[in-house]
C-alpha cells in the first residue's frame, strides 16, 4: 500500500476502504450499549443536546458576572468560568509578584466574596457550571459549594465540572502547586467529597487538550489522558473506601478537537470504547453507567492561526461539526481572534452563533453516530485505538504517569511532536491556508478584542482588604489551623475543612500557603 | 564563538509550547540556547542571564502580561549590571502594544504571527549588535 497518505497523527491511509476493513460487529454494538463506541445513548443527542458551553471571565467578579448573564440570555446552556493566573496558581490579588496577572486571562476569585458576586442573579440549581481550575480546583469547589449555600441551593442540585487535573499541568499548562503526591492525594479527596455531597458534580476532567495544544497529536492526546484517568481512579480504589461504581459517573473528559476531520471522530469513538474496557476490566465496574466515558470538547487553540485569521470561523466550525459526529457531551467553540487577544463580545457571540447553527439548522444531531459502519471511520476508529493502546504500554512499562511526568519523558515526547509539526509547517508537508498556502500581503488585523478596565484590579484590591478587615480573625485562624493540621494527616479528607476556611472568608492564598508548608512545591523540568 | 541566548518564561503564564520551538530552532541555527521554564521571576530571569553570561534575552508572554513583565525584567536586567544584554519579546501580543514594549525596554518584538524562521534571522541581526561574550 502507497502509506505517504497519512492523518496528523501519522496513520497511513488507504485510498479507499470495504466490507473487510469492518470490525467485528461485537466492538459496535448500537450506540448507547457497552462498550458504547457509537455514543453513550441510544438516542443520540435527541435526550440531550450537547451543552454549548463558552469558556469566559475576566477582570473582576462583577464584569465576569455581566458577561454571563449576556451569554445565558443569548441561549447558552452552561457557564465556563476562566480563572485568572494568580487564581489558578495560589496567590491572592494582593500579592506583589502578580500584580500584571490580576483579572486578565480569568476572572480573580480571593474569597467567597467573591464567588458570591461572581453568580449574583444566577440560578446555581438550574444552570451548570464548568471550571477551568486545576492546582487550587478543591479550594474553589469549596467556595462554589459555600456560595450555593448562601443562595440557598442544596448540595444535591449543583450540576458542573471541576477540572481538578493536575498531571497534565506538570507537562503542558503549568497551574501547578504541590508535587504529585499530596496533589493526587487532594484529586481524590474532591472525588469522594463529591460523590457524597454533590452527586451531581464532576469531581474531575481529566483534559488531554492541553497536551493537545502544547504539541501532541490526536492519538498521544486520548493516551496520556486516559493513562492520567487510570492514575487517579488508582489513587481513589487504593484508599479502599470506595468501589469504581460510587464515582466512576462524575470522572468525565476534556479535549482539543483540531482539524483531521475523520481522526476526531475516530479520536472521540477509540477513546470511549477504551475507556469502557478499562473501567470494567481493570476496576470491575458492575454498573455500565460507570463504564461511559463523558467528554467537553475545545475547537480552536494551536489549530487557530494569524495570518487571515478570520478563516479561523471555517476552522472551528468544521472542528465543532468533528466533535458532534464524534458524540461529545459539550463543547466550546473559540472566537476567531483567539490568536490575538481576549475575545470581543461579537467575536465570543459569533463563536456561539457557529454551534447554535450546527444544532439547529444542519441536522446532524438528528439521529445517533450517523457515521457508524462507515468503512473508513471505524477502520480508522480501530487503528486509533490500536495506536493509543501502544502508548499506553509505553509509559506504563515506564513506570507510569506520575514518573513520566517527575522525569521529563512526556515533557520531550510533546515538545518533539510540536517540533515535527512545526517543520512539516514549514516545509509545506502540512499546507495550512494563509500559513504556507495561498498566503496573502494582507496586514494582520487590528483586532478589536477586550480592553481590560484598568481599574478592575484597584477595585478587586479594595473588596479584598475590605473582606480581610471584616472577617473574624479568630475564625480565620481556627479554620487555617484544623487544616494544616489535617493536611500532615494522610487519611482525613480535607473537602469538608477547605469549606468551613472558604465560609471563614479565609483567602485562597492563605490555604495554598499553608499547604505548601505542609508538602512543598513542585519543580518541573524543562526539556525542549 | 556562539550567541548565548537565554529563553525565558516571566509571570504565571504556562503556554510554553513558542518557547520550546524558539528555543530549539535557534539552537539548531547554532546559537547556545538555555531554557528557565515556566513561572520565573524577572529578578531570577535577571540573575540567570548574569551566570549564564547571555547576550540576548528572550522573554515569551501569552497571558497578556506583556507589557508589565517586559519593564519589570527590563529593570531587573538593569539592577543585575546587565545593561548591554538585549531584550526581545515574543508571544500573544497585539500590534498596538509593539512600541510600548519597545519603550519599556525590548530591542525587537515578535507579535503574534511572526514566523519561526523571521525570528532567527532577526536573532541573527541582534547578534551582530551583541556584545561578545566576557
Amino acid at each position: 500500500m502507497d502509506d505517504s497518505v497519512r492523518s496528523e497523527a501519522g496513520i497511513p491511509l488507504k485510498a479507499s476502504y470495504g466490507p473487510d476493513d469492518l470490525p467485528a460487529p461485537e466492538s459496535i454494538p448500537p450506540p448507547g450499549a457497552f462498550p458504547f463506541t457509537r455514543g453513550n445513548f441510544a438516542g443520540g443527542y435527541r435526550g440531550r443536546l450537547w451543552t454549548i458551553r463558552q469558556y469566559s471571565g475576566f477582570g473582576t467578579p462583577e464584569e465576569s458576572n455581566a458577561r454571563y448573564r449576556y451569554l445565558l440570555e443569548q441561549g447558552g446552556t452552561g457557564l465556563s468560568v476562566a480563572l485568572d493566573l494568580p487564581t489558578q496558581c495560589g496567590y491572592d490579588s494582593d500579592h506583589p509578584d502578580v500584580e500584571e496577572e490580576v483579572g486578565r486571562v480569568g476572572v480573580a476569585l480571593d474569597t467567597l466574596a467573591d464567588a458570591e458576586i461572581l453568580f449574583d442573579q444566577i440560578p446555581l440549581d438550574a444552570i451548570s457550571t464548568s471550571f477551568t481550575i486545576n492546582g487550587t480546583a478543591a479550594i474553589i469547589l469549596a467556595f462554589y459549594v459555600a456560595a450555593a449555600e448562601k443562595q440557598g441551593v442544596d448540595g444535591a442540585k449543583l450540576r458542573g465540572t471541576i477540572q481538578n487535573d493536575i498531571l497534565k499541568e506538570y507537562v503542558s499548562r503549568g497551574t501547578w502547586i504541590w508535587p504529585p503526591r499530596p496533589s493526587l492525594r487532594l484529586i481524590a479527596d474532591t472525588i469522594e467529597f463529591c460523590a457524597e455531597e454533590v452527586p451531581r458534580f464532576n469531581a474531575i476532567s481529566v483534559a488531554g487538550a492541553h497536551f493537545r495544544d502544547a504539541g501532541a497529536n490526536a492519538v498521544q492526546e486520548m493516551a496520556f489522558t486516559l493513562m492520567d484517568g487510570i492514575t487517579y481512579c488508582d489513587e481513589v480504589i487504593a484508599r479502599g473506601r470506595m468501589t469504581i461504581d460510587q464515582f466512576a459517573p462524575q470522572v468525565s473528559f476534556f479535549f482539543y478537537t483540531h482539524g483531521d476531520f475523520f481522526e476526531e471522530i475516530a479520536k472521540y469513538r477509540a477513546g470511549r470504547r477504551r475507556w469502557a474496557h478499562i473501567v470494567r476490566e481493570r476496576y470491575g465496574a458492575e454498573d455500565d453507567r460507570s463504564c461511559m466515558f463523558r467528554v467537553g470538547c475545545v475547537a480552536g487553540g494551536a489549530s487557530l492561526h494569524a495570518p487571515q485569521a478570520r478563516n479561523n470561523v471555517m476552522r472551528v466550525a468544521y472542528e465543532a461539526l468533528a466533535s458532534v459526529l464524534g458524540g461529545v457531551q459539550s463543547m466550546f467553540t473559540a472566537a476567531w481572534d483567539e490568536p490575538f487577544a481576549l475575545p470581543s463580545e461579537e467575536s465570543a457571540t459569533l463563536a456561539m452563533r457557529t454551534q447554535q447553527v450546527l444544532a439547529s439548522e444542519t441536522g446532524v444531531a438528528r439521529v445517533a453516530d450517523p457515521l457508524g459502519g462507515s468503512y473508513y471511520v471505524e477502520a480508522l476508529t480501530d487503528e486509533v485505538e490500536a495506536r493509543v493502546v501502544e502508548v499506553m504500554d509505553d509509559l506504563e512499562r515506564r513506570g507510569g504517569m506520575v514518573k513520566a511526568v517527575e522525569d521529563g519523558y512526556l515533557h520531550g515526547l510533546i515538545a518533539e511532536e510540536a517540533f515535527r509539526v512545526q517543520q512539516a509547517m514549514t516545509s509545506g508537508d502540512r499546507q495550512i491556508v494563509g500559513v504556507n498556502r495561498f498566503q496573502t500581503d494582507e496586514e494582520l488585523p487590528e483586532v478589536e478584542g477586550y480592553e481590560l478596565d484598568e481599574g478592575g484590579r484597584a477595585r478587586q484590591l479594595e473588596r479584598l482588604a475590605e473582606v480581610k478587615g471584616s472577617r473574624s480573625a479568630a475564625d480565620v485562624v481556627a479554620r487555617l489551623g484544623a487544616l494544616e493540621k489535617a493536611a500532615a494527616q494522610d487519611d482525613v479528607n480535607l473537602m469538608p475543612l477547605l469549606v468551613d476556611c472558604a465560609k471563614a472568608y479565609c483567602t485562597l492564598g492563605e490555604i495554598v500557603d499553608v499547604l505548601k508548608d505542609e508538602w512543598g512545591e513542585f519543580v518541573q523540568p524543562t526539556v525542549f | 564563538m556562539p550567541v548565548r541566548v537565554l529563553v525565558a518564561k516571566p509571570g504565571l503564564d504556562g503556554h510554553d509550547r513558542g518557547a520550546k520551538l524558539v528555543a530549539r530552532a535557534l539552537r539548531d541555527a547554532g546559537f547556545e540556547v538555555i531554557y528557565t521554564g515556566i513561572r520565573q521571576r524577572p529578578e531570577v530571569i535577571a540573575a540567570v542571564a548574569v551566570q549564564e553570561d547571555v547576550q540576548i534575552v528572550g522573554l515569551s508572554i501569552l497571558s497578556g502580561a506583556h507589557l508589565g513583565l517586559t519593564e519589570k525584567t527590563a529593570k531587573a536586567l538593569r539592577a543585575a549590571g546587565a545593561d548591554d544584554v538585549l531584550l526581545v519579546v515574543g508571544g500573544t501580543i497585539p500590534k498596538r502594544d509593539v512600541a510600548r514594549i519597545e519603550a519599556a525596554g525590548a530591542t525587537a518584538v515578535y507579535p503574534t504571527g511572526t514566523p519561526l524562521e523571521a525570528m532567527v534571522e532577526s536573532f541573527r541581526a541582534l547578534s551582530s549588535e551583541a556584545r561578545a561574550p566576557s
